[in-house]
């Protein structure tokens, strides 16, 4: 048993309300920058829909995490590592920048500029890239947006496999849920694996996936590697970014920018503890539905004194350990079983976790009928498809899906018997499974959701990290040598770090 | 002045490239890179990139074994001048006309489309200029090697490399009364030397040792660094 601790999130897609204050907060503080204006390392999709790029879910497409060979071992998608570096000169997987979109901005000058004219002017939009004039805008960070465009363009969406589709196009039949999404950082990550300059690493103390950005040559296998597309290109400075999982916050024991601002308080931090010997063998079990449970057996439990010990032993801090004790993940994910990794078919692990959303009762008229027992209604006549969130979120298996489901509906019928009749329903509580206890802690973290209860966040450990007497004067975070700007009057190295098409513009 | 050119301005092309090089690793890492435009446009760059750096490689590779070849040792193997004459013409032949191909497609792109040429640097369209230039000298040097069936031309640009290497202070003299087109080409290929490391060039290095780590330094797939004090990072 190797012990190591992973930050883990998991958010509660039934009280998203796709505000993207998320996006927003996170492009604001990480990716305003020329290069990655088209890089949002937290965007929110509108399902169904084909997403941000376009159809990233279909990795028959786009090759990306890992695929079990016959030998019973795992390899990246877009093949072994000889395989890799022999697409190093033309990348086959990559995606164009109009699978995202080409960034844009408007002439917002011609507003106040433009002489006395019989129309009214008009802030026409232009390329972010080459600075020329764009006649119409294709595509966007958010195209979709609560089902915008045609039905048959958004059916698509990869989670239908399996579905006779054609009837959700009808307006009756209609469904729709927001999916926030981020960097999973993985216990398995695809695009460490694919690195070849070797950039990419995962932190051992807390499991967050970083590049570094000195080490990163730009060969892109990373961005193909990555199943989630959480990978960008800098085009401007020609290297490769992700989502830091605001690890300068973290370290502080801050909640991410993205956690931190959201509105609908439907994102939790905590800590995990996790068997690191155990990850090969769970990533490549063969029936992709196994994956789930696989992972789950992948982390340890911080209440047993065995593996108290053994993280000890490995170094683990005590207020690690006891993160782990209190961890909303923990809780969420392992004891109560209510949220699931994003896509587990790809083999990643990955890290951030999602609670089914809860819709209404696809027919009215049927509802009295079907909420038979308890006044919990049948998961089944619920308007999301239960096949389409199973593909999304545990490789088309229903089973676990449809307990989630039944428990946050439990939950509802039990504490409106609770409030409204003043009525203990030990009934409903036993039919998923479940304590009174167990649904009244469910309730304080899922419905009251407390700002200490949603981020169990212990900080670093400076002291066994670096020597702090180093540090004095430093510089913070620089993209140059120590404590310059980066950039230096000479240009010696062609060191246009950051190229500004702007500045070209007239 | 062809002393000049053939006996000092190697060794200052070969320190700068050296010396450069080693600055902007250590100084500048942050600008060490491919600088890949694939992203910007895959239409062109996917069979360009490809024919050119197989092209590239297989002619850098050519000249490297070609020219600095100890004399004795091709001598020891029986190999004959005439012989390696016609295989240099033969595969060198086949490697510029890929590079050629590739470097034209890249070239155009690079001018002509709109998102490419604003996010080019002056130096990114000088280098490949030099590059096309290089080759074009290159494939037009085979019409006056099949006059030099013999290899005997080329022996002396083997003695001329080699004298280089070994400090020979008469190294220059080899070169004395080859064709210009010879001359030229060498004279264009110490600049591209002297211009390395202040260009995207220094990928080349990378993509020597980068594989190498890859496949063989690195157990598996994964990374995982520990910032522990005393404990280095595993893997690197």
């Amino acid at each position: 048993m190797k012990v190591r601790a992973q930050i883990g999130m998991v958010l509660n897609l039934d009280k998203c309300i796709g505000c993207h204050t998320c996006s927003v907060t996170c492009k604001n503080v990480w990716t305003s920058r020329d290069g990655v204006e088209y890089a949002w390392f937290n965007n929110v999709e509108t399902k169904p829909g084909i997403g941000y790029p376009k159809d990233w879910e279909n990795q028959k497409r786009w090759n990306g995490g890992w695929e079990r060979t016959k030998a019973g071992k795992i390899r990246p998608k877009q093949g072994a590592k000889w395989r890799i570096l022999a697409n190093i000169f033309g990348n086959p997987d990559l995606p164009e920048i109009d699978d995202y979109y080409e960034p844009f901005t408007f002439d917002y000058d011609h507003l106040k500029s433009a002489p006395e004219m019989e129309a009214f002017p008009t802030a026409r939009p232009r390329s972010l890239i080459s600075g020329e004039r764009m006649e119409k805008i294709e595509w966007g960070p958010n195209w979709e947006e609560i089902l915008g465009g045609e039905f048959s363009k958004r059916s698509k969406d990869y989670n239908f496999e399996g579905i006779q589709k054609e009837m959700y196009g009808l307006y009756e039949q209609t469904f729709m849920m927001y999916l926030p999404r981020l960097c999973e950082h993985c216990l398995n990550p695809a695009c460490v694996s694919a690195c070849p300059s070797g950039a990419i690493y995962k932190r051992e103390e807390d499991g967050v996936v970083l590049i570094d950005q000195e080490k990163c040559r730009g060969w892109r296998m990373c961005v193909s590697a990555c199943p989630y597309k959480k990978i960008y290109y800098n085009w401007s400075s020609g290297k490769s970014e992700k989502c830091t999982l605001c690890y300068p916050r973290l370290e502080s024991g801050l909640p991410t920018v993205c956690s931190e601002t959201c509105v609908g308080r439907i994102r939790y931090i905590g800590v995990m503890l996790y068997d690191a010997d155990k990850i090969a063998e769970a990533a490549s079990v063969e029936n992709e539905k196994d994956l789930y449970d696989a992972q789950l057996g992948v982390f340890l439990d911080p209440n047993d004194p065995a593996v108290i010990a053994a993280a000890r032993a490995e170094g683990v801090p005590e207020d690690w350990i006891e993160g782990a004790r209190n961890s909303p993940i923990w809780k969420m994910a392992i004891e109560w079983k209510i949220a699931f990794p994003l896509h587990p078919e790809y083999r990643t692990l990955p890290m951030v976790w999602y609670v089914p959303p809860l819709s209404p009762i696809q027919n009215a008229a049927e509802a009295g009928m079907i909420a038979a027992e308890d006044g919990m209604p049948d998961v089944k006549s619920l308007r999301i498809p239960v096949q389409y969130l199973a593909n999304l979120l545990t490789a088309g298996d229903e089973a676990p899906v449809v307990s989630a489901l039944e428990r946050m509906l439990a939950m509802r019928a039990y504490m409106r018997s609770k409030t409204v009749d003043g009525v203990i329903n030990l009934g409903v509580a036993k039919r998923v499974g479940m304590t009174p206890q167990q649904i009244d802690e469910m309730y304080q973290l899922m419905a009251i959701a407390n700002y200490e209860d949603r981020f169990v966040i212990p900080t670093t450990h400076r002291e066994v990290v670096e020597d702090a007497y180093d540090l004095r004067g430093g510089c913070g975070f620089t993209d140059g040598n120590g404590c310059s700007s980066g950039e230096s009057s000479g240009k010696l190295f062609g060191s246009r770090k950051f190229v500004t098409p702007k500045d070209g513009w007239q | 002045m062809h002393y000049f050119i053939f006996g000092i301005y190697p060794y200052i092309a070969l320190s700068v490239l050296l010396i450069g090089s080693i600055a902007r690793y250590e100084r500048d890492p942050f600008t060490w890179k491919s600088s890949s435009s694939q992203l910007l446009r895959r239409k062109q760059l996917i069979v360009g990139s490809v024919l050119f750096h197989i092209g590239v490689l297989t002619i850098f590779v050519g000249h490297f074994f070609g020219l600095l070849t100890p004399l004795p040792l091709i001598e020891a193997l029986g190999i004959t001048h005439e012989a390696k004459q016609i295989l240099a013409i033969a595969v060198g032949g086949a490697g510029a006309v890929a590079a050629l191909l590739g470097g034209f497609i890249l070239l155009y792109r690079r001018l002509a489309d709109p998102r490419i040429r604003a996010t080019s640097s002056t130096m990114d369209i000088l280098i490949l200029s030099l590059l096309m230039f290089q080759l074009c000298l290159g494939a037009l040097s085979i019409t006056v090697s099949l006059h030099h069936i013999d290899g005997s031309e080329m022996v002396k640009f083997m003695m001329w490399a080699q004298g280089i290497f070994t400090l020979d202070p008469n190294a220059a003299s080899y070169t004395q009364g080859a064709s210009w087109i010879f001359q030229l080409h060498i004279l264009t290929g110490l600049t591209i030397f002297l211009i390395f490391p202040f260009t995207r060039l220094v990928h080349i290095a990378s993509g020597i040792f980068v594989p190498l780590r890859y496949l063989f330094l690195r157990s598996g797939y994964q990374i995982v660094r520990s910032k522990k004090r005393g404990q280095k990072h595993p893997a690197e």
